[in-house]
């Protein structure tokens, strides 16, 4: 049979201010396919997506459904020509219940939340959800708040469906899950386009893929007769190579020894179980897990931002080979022992960095309690700030402009270079390419291993398995706060680790192999 | 499927708001600057139409209010007006570094009037049995410290516990207000009146009585400012005031420095009433502030967080209130015609802000597509 | 005695009532409108220039005028005047997306002055000595009891007595209390509240939400102004007489944690705790003074301990005082 277009951009282009997200985009998805939109990070991907959902307008251009002009001018709009966008930021209240959530903003018919709930029930069973529709969204895993979002959609009977990089936070089990529901639904005569930028998830699972590079259409190619390295190729414009460089750890010992470390968050659920590790010099330790499964607690915990119920951190100072415990230490506090720990958090600018201050206040962070003097010193800041802009290709009007206004890449090269300027002994970072290009991501990734030749115990959290296998010495997996194994990076697969995530708690001792 | 739909008409947004990239200061201040010239004038036109006199003499009659008849050598209308902006100053300058912290302190009005309270009961009842320079040093230290105490309470429940600091400050400055009105009852006997005191009043330089308010002000500007951009503490706020986590993050003892920073917010205010008390009124009722603490939230939010600009909007917004109510008085409107200007002026440049974080785009040419 | 107490605490809190239902409206959409003060000042007093001039055309003789105009016209004023200032007020903050806080207090230092600038005109224009208008004949149409309240002793007195804005403003708070948690219309505005992108992606008209909350809080507002005015005033406007209750408006709302229901029975207490001062025996009237500050003080330990106890569903609408621009990047 032949396919009918479901969905139809032309020309299209969108502008925020002077920067150009979209420009001229031409791009047709049918019914009964999958159509995977690749890029880069800040390729324009959800920008474009997001226009065809009525969250933004398009400055030129037009869109077409099923044949006919359709004027999206907002998210109501969108439902009327049966549009759904799985956002990759939940879009749920979270003080409101699942059926609350599915519910809201439909104005047909009666306000029956009851009724509702059966046809949720309904929904869930025929594509195989598990979803508890009287539960509220704070109390939520993530990949429940997805199902949500997805039957959301499902619940407006959606059948052009949008999801924006929906895998993120799912372990390769609930992926493959995820993947099989959709193909389902593809059977069903559905249309689907899902935004990504991971290639082995685009070869698996759709039917053709459209590329996009710096908002710019490149082109569409059949998924079964392409390749990896010409779909790379088509993303970044030139061939390069995707091979880091790893080397062998040197004069490894303990550097950081973490023991029984038991930590609760605020409202006493445990978040940090029993967990024991060591980082050593010159290797860099890789975290795997699915978010939000004690990561960032770890870290914070390990930079005295994090209140312990119980457990030892160690330093091992490399000159004295004294051991210092951290526990419950202020960082300023563990900063004057001298210990020279530095941080790259997830949040860059929530915390990392403050986005309305310039460079050179950025750069203060760090120092600007240094010395007796009631006033601030802004020579030694401006003079790093210069350095990094420099050594570290940051491309800026100047080291006076808010760091806000700098591209995700750049952002992140301020933070990582004051970070590394401190010389540190533990460098610690969390997910530190997300949202980056390629080019920014390897970069990062070079001044780590950098960082490694020179001795520093690196802790590094990633979220793309991909990458963890290719640049670590030994992985590390947490699952609900439990450690459920630390295997060899050179040894391991993907998969293996992929089982660790979402391993049960009980049988959490017998790998500990590490 | 696609029949069913209803056909939709052409309905694209016509006006299309954009984010502005942070457009250069001087064009800012031309428009914030521009906005008030241009509400000022239409505030003339607007008792032009109450009055029925001309616009020339509608300003005339402002000026007058404000200056007074400085060509006759006259200056006390000159130094009235420099009381009124000192003052107001002083309550927005307090408030500056609360609001730079993200801390809305909506309580300066209780937390001077807390101030001005101590300094009467040090002048009343220490005015007879301690000397001059000892009393004059307690009321100081009285002031300063109970209006620290007013800031320090909704900061400590806010660092302990979030909890919101909007509305608390808003609720105690009425408890304040009950307060003075109890101690005023009691001192005045029912009358509601408390004669001035002639003990513990401030000096008075050259025979001028609010120079001392005045030069105290200008000195707390630029202590203030000095305060904010170059020291440590300074730094500490903004970085609190614009993310908490960072503040964590490098170490920053959050709950210190939003109760640190209320303190010294609280103790402005106390010295902005202690200055109405014993440098100016030397008598206190429930309406000593009248008010201002409420129109200094706004001139320091106006003033984004600079006190020399503050200097500026207090100048604007003093001359509008006498000038407005030295109008209504000649033309025999009611005083709250001052009220109604300043209201007015302030929604204005508030409303300005839009025009210079945003622009807006309007559509054109669309060519027509057939469905 | 008991019953006059009980009594005096409902009239004193109906204003309360009015104003924090509006609030509590107004809220809901995301925005805290500290304007309320104001709002209700301009509600009262259009209410009484709309009577002024409809018991001057009459020729001051309550023989002339209809009780149904004498009722609408002010109550039709009202509304008109506060949702004006609720346009002011959603002009600014929805569409130009000004600071909320000083939006408000801008408003509400305008209202005040418009309230006591019309009001002063007004008592010139009388020229009589005293400093306030009286409107006694509308008050009196604005008053009428239940007929069969008298027949039922205390229990009559307490609950069939009162002016029919008092009624008003305890439907209007049921009313509002079943929109907002079982209907669909409740729903959508309160997620608009919580989190307006969310709203706005589930196709919810966002900007009409929170322009339609703030205008309908601030004509129900605008109405405990009205009356204050024409059923606790007895139709005496005299200026700067309603004083702070607008604050204590907005303190009810935290006290009745959001809730329309609470606000009704929060509304009385705060009534009584008002009134306290003047029914316990032997208080001097200095000590009258410091009890006028219970509601206040009661206000702040209920706002410290929902603080405390961080319940999800006591907190106040999370985007509040946020504005939303749905290009944010």
């Amino acid at each position: 049979m032949s396919k009918q277009p479901a969905i139809e951009l032309k020309n299209i282009t969108k502008r925020f201010g002077k920067v150009v997200a979209n420009k001229n985009v031409n791009l047709t998805a049918y019914r009964g396919e999958i159509l995977s939109i690749l890029g880069e990070n800040g390729s324009g991907k959800t920008t474009l997506m997001n226009m065809i959902s009525g969250i933004y307008f398009p400055d030129e251009g037009q869109i077409f459904v099923d044949g006919k002009e359709a004027v999206i001018a907002s998210p109501k709009d969108a439902f009327e020509y049966k549009i759904g966008m799985i956002h990759q930021h939940f879009k749920l209240v979270d003080v409101f219940t699942a059926a609350e959530n599915i519910v809201l903003g439909i104005e047909n018919g009666k306000y029956d939340l009851k009724r509702s709930t059966g046809e949720i029930r309904k929904i869930s069973e025929q594509y195989g959800f598990d979803l508890a529709a009287e539960k509220k969204i704070y109390s939520m895993s993530v990949s429940e708040k997805q199902t949500v979002e997805i039957i959301k959609v499902l619940y407006r009977g959606a059948d052009i469906l949008i999801l924006d990089e929906p895998t993120a936070v799912l372990t390769p089990q609930e992926t493959e899950k995820l993947f099989s529901i959709l193909r389902n639904m593809r059977d069903d005569g559905k249309c689907i386009i899902i935004i990504t930028h991971k290639l082995h998830e685009v070869l698996s699972l759709s039917d053709r893929v459209s590329v996009l590079r710096k908002g710019e259409y490149v082109g569409t190619v059949n998924t079964a007769e392409t390749s990896e390295s010409e779909l790379t190729e088509m993303m970044v414009g030139k061939k390069i190579e995707l091979n880091i460089e790893r080397s062998e750890p040197k004069n490894s010992t303990d550097r950081l020894y973490v023991n029984g470390v038991t930590c609760m968050d605020r409202q006493g659920a445990t978040v940090l179980d029993n967990v024991s590790f060591t980082a050593k010099s010159g290797e860099i330790l890789g975290i795997a897990g699915i978010a939000g499964s004690g990561q960032r607690e770890l870290l914070e915990s390990i930079a005295g931002l994090q209140h312990l119920s119980s457990g030892e951190i160690f330093y091992i100072d490399p000159k004295t080979d004294k051991k210092e415990n951290l526990r419950d230490k202020t960082p300023v506090q563990i900063r004057e022992m001298g210990v020279r720990l530095s941080f790259v958090p997830e949040d860059r600018l929530g915390m990392g960095l403050v986005g309305n201050m310039d460079i050179i206040d950025n750069m203060m962070l760090r120092s600007y309690s240094k010395g007796h003097s009631m006033f601030l010193q802004r020579k030694a800041p401006k003079d790093l700030a210069m350095k990094i802009i420099h050594d570290l290709e940051v491309v800026t009007p100047g080291a006076t402009t808010p760091v806000r206004r700098l591209s995700g890449g750049n952002v992140q090269k301020v933070l990582v270079g004051r970070e590394i300027a401190a010389s540190p002994t533990v460098l610690m970072v969390a997910y530190p390419v997300r949202g980056l290009d390629i080019n920014s991501s390897y970069m990062i990734y070079n001044l780590l291993n950098e960082q490694k030749e020179k001795g520093v115990a690196i802790i590094f959290v990633g979220e793309d398995l991909d990458v963890l296998v290719e640049l670590c010495d030994r992985i590390m997996v947490i699952g609900s706060g439990k450690i459920t194994g630390i295997v060899d990076a050179r040894m391991t697969t993907k998969e293996e680790i992929g089982l660790l995530m979402t391993k049960s708690k009980a049988d959490g001792k017998e790998n500990d192999n590490g | 499927m696609a029949d069913t739909k209803k056909v939709k008409a052409h309905r694209e947004p016509l006006v299309h708001i954009v984010k502005r990239d942070d457009m250069p200061s001087w064009k800012a201040w031309l428009i914030r600057i521009g906005t008030i010239v241009v509400s000022i004038f239409l505030m003339g036109c607007l008792s032009m139409m109450l009055t029925e006199r001309s616009l020339i003499d509608t300003f005339e009659i402002m000026y007058r209010g404000v200056f007074g008849r400085i060509e006759t050598g006259s200056t006390v209308m000159l130094w009235k007006y420099l009381q009124e902006i000192a003052i107001l100053l002083c309550l927005a300058l307090a408030l500056t570094p609360a609001f730079k912290m993200k801390f809305w302190n909506c309580g300066a009005e209780g937390q001077a009037l807390m101030g001005g309270l101590a300094a009467m009961v040090c002048m009343i009842e220490l005015g007879k049995t301690l000397s001059y320079p000892v009393l004059l040093v307690v009321v100081i230290v009285a002031s300063v410290v109970t209006g620290a105490v007013w800031g320090l309470i909704p900061a400590v429940f806010k660092a302990l516990f979030n909890t919101n600091e909007t509305l608390f400050t808003l609720m105690m400055n009425y408890i304040a207000t009950q307060i003075i009105a109890y101690y005023v009852y009691i001192v005045g006997g029912g009358s509601n009146v408390i004669q001035p005191v002639a003990e513990g009043n401030l000096p008075v330089i050259g025979n001028n009585r609010y120079l001392v308010n005045i030069i105290t002000v200008a000195l707390i500007t630029v202590l203030m400012y000095v305060y904010l951009k170059y020291s440590k503490h300074g730094y500490e706020i903004s970085v609190v005031g614009e993310s908490q986590n960072t503040a964590r993050y490098i170490g920053i003892n959050v709950k210190k420095v939003i109760i640190r920073t209320m303190v010294i917010s609280g103790a402005v205010c106390g010295i902005a009433g202690m200055l109405l008390v014993a440098g100016t009124d030397h008598s206190i009722n429930t309406d000593t502030v009248g008010g201002q603490g409420f129109t200094a939230i706004m001139v320091s939010w106006l003033g984004q967080f600079n006190p020399f600009i503050m200097v500026l909007m207090t100048g604007v917004i003093c001359f509008l209130r006498m000038g407005a109510a030295k109008v209504a008085d000649t033309c025999m409107l009611n005083a709250s015609f001052a009220d109604i200007v300043v209201g007015i002026v302030i929604l204005c440049v508030v409303g300005c802000e839009f025009f210079i974080r945003y622009s807006v785009k309007f559509r054109h040419g669309k060519k027509e597509v057939k469905a | 005695m008991i019953v006059q107490f009980i009594c005096r605490a409902i009239l004193l809190g109906v204003p309360l009532l009015f104003g924090s239902t509006g609030e509590i409206v107004t809220e809901k959409s995301g925005h805290l409108n500290l304007g309320i003060p104001g709002i209700m000042y301009v509600g009262a007093i259009s209410g009484v220039i709309g009577a002024f001039l409809y018991e001057n055309a009459c020729g001051n003789d309550a023989a002339n005028m209809n009780g149904v105009l004498a009722v609408l016209i002010p109550f039709v004023c009202a509304v008109l005047g506060s949702t004006l200032m609720g346009f002011i007020y959603s002009f600014l903050t929805v569409t130009l997306r000004a600071n909320q806080n000083v939006t408000g207090l801008a408003l509400t230092t305008f209202g005040i002055g418009l309230g006591n600038f019309f009001g002063g005109s007004l008592i010139k224009l009388t020229e009589t000595d005293m400093p306030s208008i009286a409107l006694t004949k509308t008050s009196a149409f604005f008053s009428v009891k239940l007929p069969f309240a008298d027949d039922l002793g205390a229990i009559g007195e307490i609950f069939f007595s009162h002016d029919f804005l008092t009624y008003l403003a305890i439907i209007i708070a049921v009313v509002v209390a079943f929109v907002l948690n079982r209907t669909r219309v409740g729903l959508n505005l309160r997620s608009v509240g919580e989190n307006p992108a969310t709203a706005d992606a589930a196709g919810i008209n966002v900007i009409r939400y929170k322009y339609v909350a703030t205008c309908i809080g601030s004509a129900i507002a605008g109405l405990g102004g009205l009356q204050y005015v024409m059923a606790y005033a007895n139709g005496v406007w005299s200026n700067n007489a309603f004083g702070d209750r607008g604050w204590m408006a907005i303190a009810l709302v935290i006290f009745a944690l959001w809730k329309p229901s609470s606000a009704i029975v929060g509304s009385f207490i705060f009534g009584a705790l008002c009134n306290a001062n003047n029914y316990i025996q032997g208080l001097g009237a200095e000590t009258q003074e410091l009890f006028k500050m219970l509601p206040y003080i009661v206000t702040i330990i209920v706002l410290i301990i929902t603080s405390m106890r961080k319940k999800r569903e006591h907190q106040p609408p999370a985007s509040l005082g946020v504005s939303y621009f749905r290009e944010e990047r």
